[in-house]
């Protein structure tokens, strides 16, 4: 994305840091919540110094329960504030479905818009990185069906930057995904200054017209590698970084298919009713007859998540040599 | 302390009580709202046997309790997460009757746009939170309101939030408590402890007696009460909210009630508790005897009794019909407030 302003180098981890900074600046309603973000500054580092800076009204050591984390930023957000409530890993939301679900987002609808419900629940998801079955899940699917929330699932600094800031200021509920692998292997330019990206918008991180892959979170850094691999080799991808899961950009992928006329949907989230699966569905009602050749999703298998051994990992993780192997067999098609 | 529930004195001599402050005008209000409430509870059920409404919860027995815990409550300034048994202390602090059956019909003019179950009340204007049939969930966000209040400071304001003897069975509901007290948050947790959570007796939720002997635990004050007692009910829940509004942190307090109708109209309750049992409890039905304490103590007579159930009866009629020839939302209601723009997943 062109931007005129200068911008600064960062890995994801500091542009998360660095856009929850701005907004404790900005916006005294601000509150974070969550488990060791105080004293210890977030698991990964992400609010080192905060509890010094802001004070402990507004960096909240919770106690260990996520439904009081949610559940507490629920009623926080009703009452006007704008919390940030964070589960540690995306593995240990599950305590807290009820108020993701049944009560984050079905505040604005139950009340016929009288209270509603404007806060963020950030969460570190994703595998990889030796997590083994409770450090290394992808939550989005478990999510994505339920109207009245947003899902945001960003991979570079400057995206990051720009939707978490967006999805800060959101008037309605906003699950933001943080992938961990991305978090210090991936560096980036970030705009200076007020930097926000609408939600709902893809971003076409690298065009062509042989064939589309669509992606999100760190497999579009594997997918970008098979895709410059395969320029070598005379194939043209582009690939599209879906960056908000809910909504999702409809546009942007017909736009792309209808040139390029070939799919491949690339997630680490099991296979089987997955984001491939509403994408796949929403490409045959709309796009049917502008297809070349069948959609093709390259997922997580359908096992809970990946074992802590290496050989179970690596075997559940998709490399960017499987991915391009993948390309390569459906630009032949 | 609590007062006494005098049936039969003689007129001539009109014993004193002690009514922590209450004047005549609270006491016949507080009385007021009692067979409101009851009321609208019978129309309920009335409705929903003649085919009118496809269901009705009730809260019969519960009138002592919330009609104190109303005048207790700070009407334009105290927040209220309640729960759906809680019609009394609902109407209490300004939903009205017409309100409550445009709930029960579902009128597109009800304050959820006939999206809600009966009695799931929510009125930002009155401080009256959102809050669905999850058992529990809303504890937590009690807790987020009295967090919001002490942030920002405010003096004089505080949370009551009210559950059954169910919800303290859940997760949720010991996390909020934990995290009111370790934050010394300005909140009431009262419990409407009517010893049923649908068919499932108190003793099957809790090897205790009183749910209030777990306030120790969580480091607050806690105290049971009798909640067939409206002036016990308002001097309990006063003091508890006084504690919260002054800054001294969270309460847990318990009112004893009983619950005489089924779980709802959808319910039936000879499947579990015996009609002699029910019997039983009626003997100290909180209605009656909040009458008759009343006018035993000089504070009612029978006439102006007899023209106050005659005005509430012309009150919930009137608000019945109304309700009933107000329209049922628009298919295109349907769609609306999901999110504050459009509702479409695909953009």
């Amino acid at each position: 994305m062109a931007v005129s302003v200068s911008t600064t180098v960062m890995n994801n981890v500091e542009a998360v840091r660095t856009t929850l900074y701005d907004a404790l600046k900005t916006d005294p309603n601000v509150i974070l919540l969550g488990e060791d973000i105080g004293a210890r500054g977030n698991v990964f580092l992400i609010t080192k110094g905060f509890l010094e800076e802001f004070g402990p009204q507004r960096i909240v050591d919770t106690p260990l329960a996520e439904g009081a984390i949610v559940g507490v930023a629920v009623g926080m957000a009703m009452e006007g504030l704008r919390p940030i409530a964070e589960i540690q890993f995306a593995d240990f939301i599950y305590p807290a479905f009820n108020q993701i679900v049944g009560e984050a987002a079905k505040t604005r609808y139950r009340s016929n818009g009288d209270y509603t419900c404007p806060m963020v629940i950030r969460t570190p998801y994703g595998g990889g990185v030796r997590g083994a079955l409770s450090h290394s899940v992808s939550i989005e699917a478990l999510f994505y069906h339920v109207p009245g929330l947003k899902i945001v699932a960003p991979s570079t600094p400057a995206d990051i930057k720009g939707l978490l800031t967006t999805a800060i200021e959101d008037p309605d509920p906003v699950l933001f995904l943080e992938h961990k692998k991305t978090y210090r292997l991936i560096k980036g330019e970030v705009p200076q200054g007020r930097y926000t990206i609408p939600l709902g918008k893809a971003d076409v991180k690298k065009p062509g017209n042989g064939l589309t892959v669509i992606s999100y979170g760190y497999y579009i850094h594997q997918a970008l590698e098979a895709a410059h691999a395969l320029e070598a080799e005379g194939v043209s991808v582009e690939v599209i970084d879906l960056r908000s899961i809910r909504p999702m950009d409809k546009t942007t992928i017909l736009e792309s298919v209808k040139k390029t006329r070939k799919v491949l949907i690339v997630h680490e989230d099991n296979k089987f009713g997955g984001i491939g699966a509403e994408i796949s569905a929403m490409l045959v009602e709309d796009a049917f007859f502008d297809l070349d050749a069948p959609i093709r999703r390259l997922c997580g298998p359908d096992v809970p998540p990946m074992g802590y051994a290496h050989t179970l990992e690596s075997e559940y993780m998709i490399s960017s040599d499987r991915m391009a192997q993948a390309m390569r067999e459906l630009a032949k098609f | 302390m609590a007062s006494k529930m005098v049936t039969s004195q003689s007129r001539a001599h009109v014993p004193q009580f002690e009514r922590h402050g209450l004047s005549d005008e609270q006491l016949v209000w507080m009385l007021r709202n009692m067979l409101l409430q009851r009321t609208i509870d019978n129309r309920g059920f009335q409705l929903n046997r003649q085919g009118k409404i496809p269901f009705a919860a009730g809260s019969e027995g519960h009138e002592g309790l919330q009609a104190g815990a109303a005048v207790a409550f700070h009407k334009g300034k105290d927040i209220l997460a309640g729960y759906y048994r809680d019609l009394g202390l609902f109407l209490g602090i300004g939903v009205t009757a017409e309100e409550a059956l445009r709930s029960q019909f579902a009128c597109a003019s009800d304050l959820s746009a006939g999206r809600q179950f009966p009695h799931h009340f929510t009125k930002k204007s009155i401080g009256l939170v959102s809050i669905s049939s999850v058992i529990a969930a809303h504890c937590t966000h009690a807790v987020g309101f009295a967090y919001a209040i002490k942030y920002r400071g405010e003096e004089g304001r505080a949370v009551l939030c009210t559950f059954g003897d169910g919800a303290t069975s859940e997760g949720e509901w010991h996390e909020s408590l934990n995290f009111a007290a370790v934050q010394h948050l300005p909140i009431v947790f009262l419990c409407e402890n009517n010893g049923l959570a649908i068919s499932v007796p108190v003793r099957k939720q809790m090897a205790i007696d009183n749910v209030s002997e777990r306030a120790p635990a969580y480091g607050m004050p806690g105290e049971t009460f009798d909640g067939l007692d409206p002036i016990a009910s308002y001097d309990a829940v006063k003091r508890a909210l006084d504690r919260a509004r002054a800054g001294d942190g969270p309460s847990l307090i318990e009112g004893k009630v009983h619950r005489y109708l089924g779980h709802t109209t959808d319910d039936d309750d000879r499947t579990y508790r015996s009609r002699d049992e029910v019997a039983e409890m009626r003997k100290r039905d909180p209605v009656p005897s909040f009458e008759s304490f009343l006018i035993d103590h000089g504070v009612l007579d029978k006439a102006r009794l007899d023209e106050m159930r005659k005005d509430i009866l012309r009150e919930v009629n009137e608000a019945t019909d109304r309700a009933e020839a107000e329209p049922l939302p628009s298919s295109e209601d349907l769609y609306t407030n999901v999110y504050a723009g459009e509702t479409q997943p695909w953009r």
